[in-house]
């Protein structure tokens, strides 16, 4: 992989479209064809559909803790109109499908899955966006997901949730930008933005379990993407360039206790209630659990 | 890791680690077998025996022995099906030496009675890695087409082995050999570039000291 920095990938995307920098960047990098490269992300995107599509609010977990409330927010309303009700309740959802042991597509994560379906459906089914942008929306979430990945982490234990949550909103914020016809500069500005604002979010899943707060906080990645990708499309800039920002994410989760890094032994995990529930479900004791 | 490990994969929830990658090694010790088996006696150790239950980790690793993919709707039916299909399972949760947070011990028995024993430990993002092979150390991820040779540990041998895959145009990704002690048994790991056809495996198997050859190649089937 070439692109370690969000400068580099900036620089490449002078030549051509950022998504298809990346999409070139794969081609290399696995030795394959375009054709090739696009069809494994349409056939991912097809998947993310049906992530949504294949929700059953009838549907509970082995723990018995999720389930139902993505139809509960779908059936009612939201301060912020309908998209934002569809916003958060296709992020409830996925999150659910994830915990009740439905189909997802872990983006970059299990436990975050449904932060990028939550923008984009309800993105592509209010404007009546095209498959093929949506799969190029997919490309940049991954390119800028990918120099997450190398310079900080995506993984709850590693980063806490930050990594997870965290680098899911970011790169779905990045993802926005590219649907609204951004510029590349706005997409790296709605990705710094997006990671600014939940660093330092620890990893804390009740009884060990990718449950509570996880599906919740899909839901805080989903709209913190829709607010950053906004604010960059406006015009907002980030005072910290992109890549000194993940650089901040990667130091903080260096310097994380591991108790907060989904042992499941510290913030809500530690609470007395969590602590009855993790009890409760006998032979689950606290322990990490890679979303 | 490319741009689908950050993309993807499409996997069955809730956990990348706990569910997609223990759906991977109960397919990958399936496949090392060569056929679905009758016995599964299953050692959960560490995070696996901790949280396994409530991400459905035992579930998994009983769909992949089922030969299904990370991604089989079927997944969290998979004891049921194991049950139907005639596969006697047991999980427990042990400690296993010196052994990654999520590690798993599989001991498979097959319809010829045939056993295999295989320890495999899931890395995170649904990847794992092979440490052991009926106790004997080895270390394979199953994302390239992978063979698996036990032979006597005796001089020429290795040059033997590669001069077959030479001869049949195989690119060898990587090479490694572990040994249990001098002039004993020892495992050759080869991990290849591309899918290996059929003739080349037989005369691998046929080689003078080639004990056992194990194919892998967890591709499309
Ligand atoms: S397991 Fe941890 S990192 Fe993953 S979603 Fe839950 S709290 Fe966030």
């Amino acid at each position: 992989m070439s692109f370690v920095s969000v400068s580099a990938l900036l620089a490449a995307a002078e030549r051509e479209p950022l998504w298809q920098a990346v999409l070139d960047d794969d081609c290399r990098d696995r030795g394959v064809e375009r054709s090739e490269s696009l069809e494994r992300m349409e056939a991912l995107w097809r998947a993310m559909v049906r992530s949504a599509k294949e929700y059953d609010a009838a549907r509970r977990s082995a723990s018995g803790l999720s389930g139902g409330q993505g139809a509960k927010m779908a059936a009612a309303q939201s301060i912020g109109g309908p998209f934002l009700r569809d916003v958060i309740a296709t992020a409830l959802m996925v999150g659910e499908q994830n915990a009740c042991m439905g189909r997802i597509v872990a983006a970059p994560t299990a436990g975050a899955s449904g932060v990028m379906p939550a923008v984009l459906l309800p993105l592509r089914e209010r404007d009546g966006l095209a498959d093929e942008t949506m799969v190029q929306c997919l490309y940049v979430a991954a390119g800028f997901g990918q120099i997450i990945a190398a310079r900080a982490s995506i993984s709850g234990a590693e980063g806490g949730c930050q990594a997870e949550i965290g680098a899911a909103s970011a790169m779905a914020a990045a993802a926005l930008v590219h649907a609204r016809g951004g510029t590349p500069q706005a997409m790296a500005a709605a990705c710094a933005m997006a990671l600014q604002n939940v660093m330092g979010l620890v990893c804390d899943p009740v009884a060990g379990l990718v449950e509570e707060p996880c599906v919740k906080r899909n839901v805080m990645g989903a709209v913190n993407a829709l607010a950053c990708a906004d604010m960059a499309l406006a015009g907002v800039a980030s005072a910290i360039g992109c890549d000194e920002v993940i650089d901040a994410a990667a130091a903080v989760g260096r310097l994380m206790p591991a108790s907060l890094r989904e042992t499941g032994e510290g913030g809500l995990a530690a609470t007395a209630t969590a602590r009855r529930i993790a009890e409760s479900l006998g032979g689950e004791r606290p322990g990490p659990a890679e979303g | 890791m490319n741009i689908f490990d950050i993309m993807g994969p499409v996997m069955v929830g809730p956990s990348s680690s706990h569910t997609a990658g223990a759906a991977r090694i109960g397919l990958t010790a399936r496949r090392l077998l060569g056929s679905q088996p009758v016995k599964a006696d299953i050692l959960l150790h560490g995070s696996f025996a901790a949280t396994g239950a409530g991400h459905g980790t035992d579930r998994a690793i009983v769909a992949g022995l089922l030969g299904m993919r990370p991604d089989d709707a079927a997944l969290p039916r998979a004891l049921r099906i194991a049950e139907q299909e005639g596969m006697a399972v047991t999980i427990r949760a042990g400690q296993m030496r010196d052994a990654h947070p999520n590690t798993a011990l599989l001991t498979l028995t097959d319809g010829g009675g045939r056993t295999l024993s295989v320890s495999a430990s899931s890395l995170g993002g649904g990847r794992i890695r092979v440490n052991a092979i009926d106790g004997m150390e080895a270390s394979f991820s199953g994302e390239y087409p992978t063979l698996i040779i036990r032979n006597e540990d005796r001089p020429g041998i290795l040059s033997e082995i590669t001069r077959v895959l030479y001869e049949h145009n195989a690119n060898i990704a990587t090479v490694q050999l572990y040994r249990d002690r001098r002039g004993g048994l020892a495992v050759t790991v080869i991990e290849c570039d591309a899918p290996l056809p059929e003739r080349p495996r037989a005369e691998l198997a046929a080689l003078d000291g080639v004990v056992r050859c194990t194919y892998l190649d967890m591709g499309e089937d």
